[in-house]
């Protein structure tokens, strides 16, 4: 341990998207040490990826819209196992939050009044989300990072976080190598936050990059914090299917926020036939009213093409299995016959650009050919509402390793917003906590000694397991038995099969150096997939209803008993334990704000029950 | 099924060769695809860098039969079958391995621009802008940072000149000179710290920008004349000494 690479600061934050950088902004300016820790470039998190917007209740496009709406919408979206807390604080704080972007240099497409213009999305009742075009990630990242590289706090990119270390009860350090030598390096810290994003690279077909296999989540469970919520896996019903090349990558739901509708093979709008009872009334119920509604007829309802992600990818499966799909699986979405030309290359830029490079498609004159992808997981690290903190004393979680703040179903627009308002919070209490602690805490050099062994197995020659092909099984293991719709008897083959993969994953071997080397990064990067993918499996099959994102064949309905509890899983001497976490009562006056029916919310009725909180 | 051949530098700044790979092709394919597919099945150790495969993150540049991009936006079909597909790592900046190489550099050049300070917010709390007053700056917002650009600029890749920031800054410093809310004169920077004078606007920047950003039209041409007219316009001197303002701060060519 003498000779191993070390740095110490008072708090680490481990990843570098939206909510790390958000995070780490704020521990600096509280004036301790800060390091903060990604295995990619900075800058090139999944936050940039994002294209939708960031949804804040700004109320500039429609002057109806408040943060009651939004946290409304927010529990209705995620069909109420929300931690209802977090989603108040998130509608209450996301405005505050965008605007302060704007002061770092963001800049956003504006109104003719010259303010943040807003747009529709999904599950939102008004006009909500603050974006740029399609490319609303970027913006938010570049400005994040160019406002917080000159913080204080330090950087350490190309660096991936293995094993995190506790002093008895609290956490103490981690464990990473750098990508581009394959060293190995440990990080002293009295307070860790993990920004590390999510899960998706478990599935076949995914929006998400190589980044996104669970570390983080892995590495909580690991070190002993519960997860919540992990039966939710979003499918975004729009990802690109074809040619095969492309086949996942997403195709951001502000098509359809600017008119874009959903066709089957017999060109029918379908979302018509697919409102559920929760939704009834909230949507037009025939074309000429949602014609109206992209006219700017505010007494229109919305399009079902805008109902919430999980009831659009389900419609889509549903045409399918009714024979009327796309020939490659999916529906056509289309927003050549809704908008000009002009408009779509000015609003979705890089979706022109993203069809016609890649897909030879020019979407200002063709349907795009699209069908679900896996996108976003709801579950999460289980946090303090307030806090952010795990149940692990100094282990902070925010962004999307976090859980609880989108219950079932996450809305569009409210990861970004996420990242912002909880990467914040989570940045201040760990510099609280940090500051409240006396002595710093010990690493046992045993463990790290443990540490570095591991991760150096798959350099011994322990079998002939190729860590690519154990890649591709597991990723079809999760698509086939824990995917869009799930029945006890695959959730169970799916658990056999993982268990059979664990026991490959032991057996893996790489090639070459350690120097930047793709073949042992996935090596590493499967164990944590394993545990994550155990976990969801796990908790899909003790959800024994549907609900949200999750979707059991055999039991399809909501069941009410169910909305009272949460899925805690535990790792403990070995074994995972799942809990039926009871839900906390919600306040009366914000259960009202549920239960107000749809037309009825308005900022002035709820103006003598609050007060009016705006963002400046 | 159809193949392709694809020439593949492979190693380090000591040992490196060329090694030579036979992968299937399929219909929309892109030169990323064919990499991930020898990884997958040839070269399981084969370096390259990537996140989004979808032309959003910039990670993936390379040089494809010498022309810098991304590699996870060109496709395969653009090249003549049969002649093999040469990939090879930006050859401006320090080799890690394979195609991966080390652009640290660009973050220290960034670091070293100074940040945005705001003015204050209207009365109401807002910031008003128009959007045909941040049309320009939003056009150098798409950078995704890909740094072909810097790649490509001869200045630093024949001449050598790490004294000048390269085009992906003169974008970021133009974003920020046109800013409708930024209040910092970087003009003497610019000349000096970031060596605008070394630009000798030959466009090859702006040719391989995956983002179509005009660089040199756009950004350079027009920081350049704010800069000359900062320093070696009398007339415009004495006038801002009076007025005791920064450099106009509106887009130049509307
Ligand atoms: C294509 C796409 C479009 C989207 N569009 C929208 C949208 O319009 N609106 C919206 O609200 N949401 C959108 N989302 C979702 C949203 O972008 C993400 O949920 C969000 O960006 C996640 O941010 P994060 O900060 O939690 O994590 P990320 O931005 O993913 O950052 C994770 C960080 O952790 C680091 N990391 C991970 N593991 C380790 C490790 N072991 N060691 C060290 N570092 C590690 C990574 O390097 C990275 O820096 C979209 C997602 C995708 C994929
Ligand atoms: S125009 Fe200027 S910055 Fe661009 S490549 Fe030529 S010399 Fe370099
Ligand atoms: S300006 Fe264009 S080429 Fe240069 S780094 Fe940015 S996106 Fe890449
Ligand atoms: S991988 Fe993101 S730009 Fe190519």
């Amino acid at each position: 341990m003498d000779d191993l690479e070390t740095h110490e600061h008072d708090v680490i934050v481990i990843g570098a998207g939206g909510a790390g950088l958000r995070a780490a902004i704020e521990a600096s300016t509280q004036g301790v040490s800060v390091g903060l820790i990604c295995k990619s470039l900075l800058g090139k998190a999944h936050t940039v990826m994002a294209e939708g917007g960031v949804a804040a209740a700004l109320a500039n496009t429609d002057s109806r819209d408040n943060w009651q709406v939004h946290f409304r919408d927010t529990m209705r979206g995620g069909k109420m196992l929300n931690n209802w807390r977090m989603a108040q604080i998130h509608a209450q704080e996301a405005p505050e939050r965008v605007n302060e972007l704007e002061e770092w240099g963001a800049l956003f497409d504006r109104t003719a009044d010259g303010r943040i213009l807003q747009r529709n999305f999904g599950g939102h009742r008004y006009p909500r989300l603050a974006h740029v075009g399609d490319r609303t990630g970027l913006e938010m990242i570049r400005t994040l990072q160019n406002h917080g590289i000159h913080q204080g706090f330090e950087v350490y990119m190309e660096c991936t976080v293995t094993h995190l270390f506790k002093d008895g009860g609290r956490i103490a350090g981690a464990f990473a190598y750098w990508r581009d030598t394959g060293r190995f390096v440990l990080f002293r810290a009295k307070a860790i936050v993990l920004a590390t994003g999510g899960i998706g690279k478990a599935y076949t077909v995914t929006s998400n990059s190589w980044e996104y296999t669970g570390d983080g989540h892995a590495l909580a469970f690991r070190t002993g914090a519960d997860l919540i919520d992990m039966e939710f896996v979003q499918f975004h019903p729009t990802g690109m299917i074809w040619p095969p090349s492309v086949r996942g990558i997403l195709v951001t739901e502000g098509v359809r926020g600017e008119g874009g509708v959903l066709k089957n093979s017999e060109g029918e709008r379908f979302m018509f036939n697919y409102v559920p009872e929760m939704f009834q009334g909230e949507y037009a119920e025939s074309e000429e009213e949602a014609q109206r509604w992209l006219g700017g007829d505010k007494s229109a309802r919305r399009p079902p093409e805008l109902l919430t992600r999980d009831v659009v990818s389900r419609a889509i499966r549903s045409e399918n299995l009714a024979g009327r799909g796309s020939p490659h699986g999916g529906v056509y979405l289309d927003i050549a016959s809704q908008q000009d030309a002009e408009f779509i290359k000015r609003k979705l830029p890089s979706m022109y650009h993203q069809f016609k490079q890649l897909g030879d498609v020019d979407i200002t004159r063709q349907p795009m050919e699209i069908g679900p992808t896996c996108h976003y997981v709801m579950g999460g690290v289980r946090v303090d509402a307030e806090t952010a903190h795990s149940t692990v004393p100094g282990l902070f979680a925010c962004g999307e390793v976090a859980g609880g703040m989108h219950g079932a179903n996450r809305l569009g627009g409210n990861s970004l917003s996420d990242l912002l308002v909880f990467g914040r919070r989570a940045g201040k209490s760990a510099v609280e906590y940090a500051k409240s602690q006396s002595s710093a805490p010990e690493i046992d050099a045993d463990e790290v000694a443990q540490a570095e062994r591991e991760d150096l197995a798959p350099f011994e020659g322990r079998g002939d397991e190729n860590p690519y092909a154990l890649l591709q099984d597991l990723q079809k293991c999760m698509e086939t038995y824990a995917g869009i719709v799930r029945t006890r008897a695959d959730l169970q083959q799916g658990l056999e099969e993982l268990a059979g993969l664990q026991q490959r994953l032991a057996r893996v071997t790489v090639e070459g150096t350690r120097q930047y080397n793709p073949g042992w990064h996935y090596a590493l990067d499967l164990h944590n997939m394993l545990t994550v993918s155990v976990a969801i499996a796990t908790a899909a099959l003790n959800r024994e209803e549907s609900r949200g994102a999750h979707s059991r064949l055999d039991f399809p309905d909501s069941l009410p008993d169910m909305e009272k509890f949460n899925l805690t899983l535990t790792y403990r001497d070995g074994q995972l334990e799942c809990r039926r976490e009871p839900r906390p009562e919600m306040p009366d006056e914000l259960k009202q704000l549920i239960e107000v029916g749809p037309g009825e919310l308005t900022a002035d009725d709820v103006a003598p029950r609050f007060e009016r909180r705006r963002g400046f | 099924m159809a193949e392709a051949t694809l020439k593949i530098f492979r190693g380090t700044a000591e040992r490196s060769e060329y090694q030579t790979f036979s992968v299937p092709t399929y219909q929309g394919m892109v030169v990323l695809d064919a990499v991930h597919d020898i990884q997958a099945g040839q070269a399981p150790d084969l370096a390259v860098r990537w996140n989004c495969k979808a032309g959003k993150c910039g990670s993936c540049g390379a040089e494809v039969n010498g022309n810098p991009r991304l590699l996870c936006m060109t496709r395969m079909d653009q090249y003549p079958a049969g002649q093999p597909i040469v990939v090879e790592p930006m050859r401006r900046f320090p080799l890690i391995r394979d195609l991966v190489c080390d652009v640290s550099w660009n973050y220290e050049v960034n670091k070293r621009i100074k940040p945005l300070a705001p003015k204050p917010r209207e009365a109401d709390g807002t910031y008003r802008m128009q959007q045909y007053d941040i049309d320009r700056v939003q056009e150098f917002h798409k950078c995704i940072e890909c740094f072909l650009c810097q790649d490509v600029c001869h200045v630093m890749r024949d001449h050598g000149k790490y004294d000048f920031a390269g085009p992906r800054f003169m974008v970021r410093l133009a974003a920020l000179a046109m800013h409708p809310l930024d209040t910092v004169d970087r003009l003497r920077d610019l000349r000096d710290a970031q060596g605008i004078g070394y630009c000798n606007i030959t466009k090859c920047c702006t040719e391989v920008c995956p983002e179509s950003i005009s660089i040199t039209d756009n950004a350079i041409i027009p920081l350049k004349e704010r800069v000359a007219g900062e320093f070696y316009d009398p007339l415009a001197w004495i006038w801002r000494a009076l007025r005791g303002k920064k450099a106009d701060t509106r887009n130049p060519v509307h």
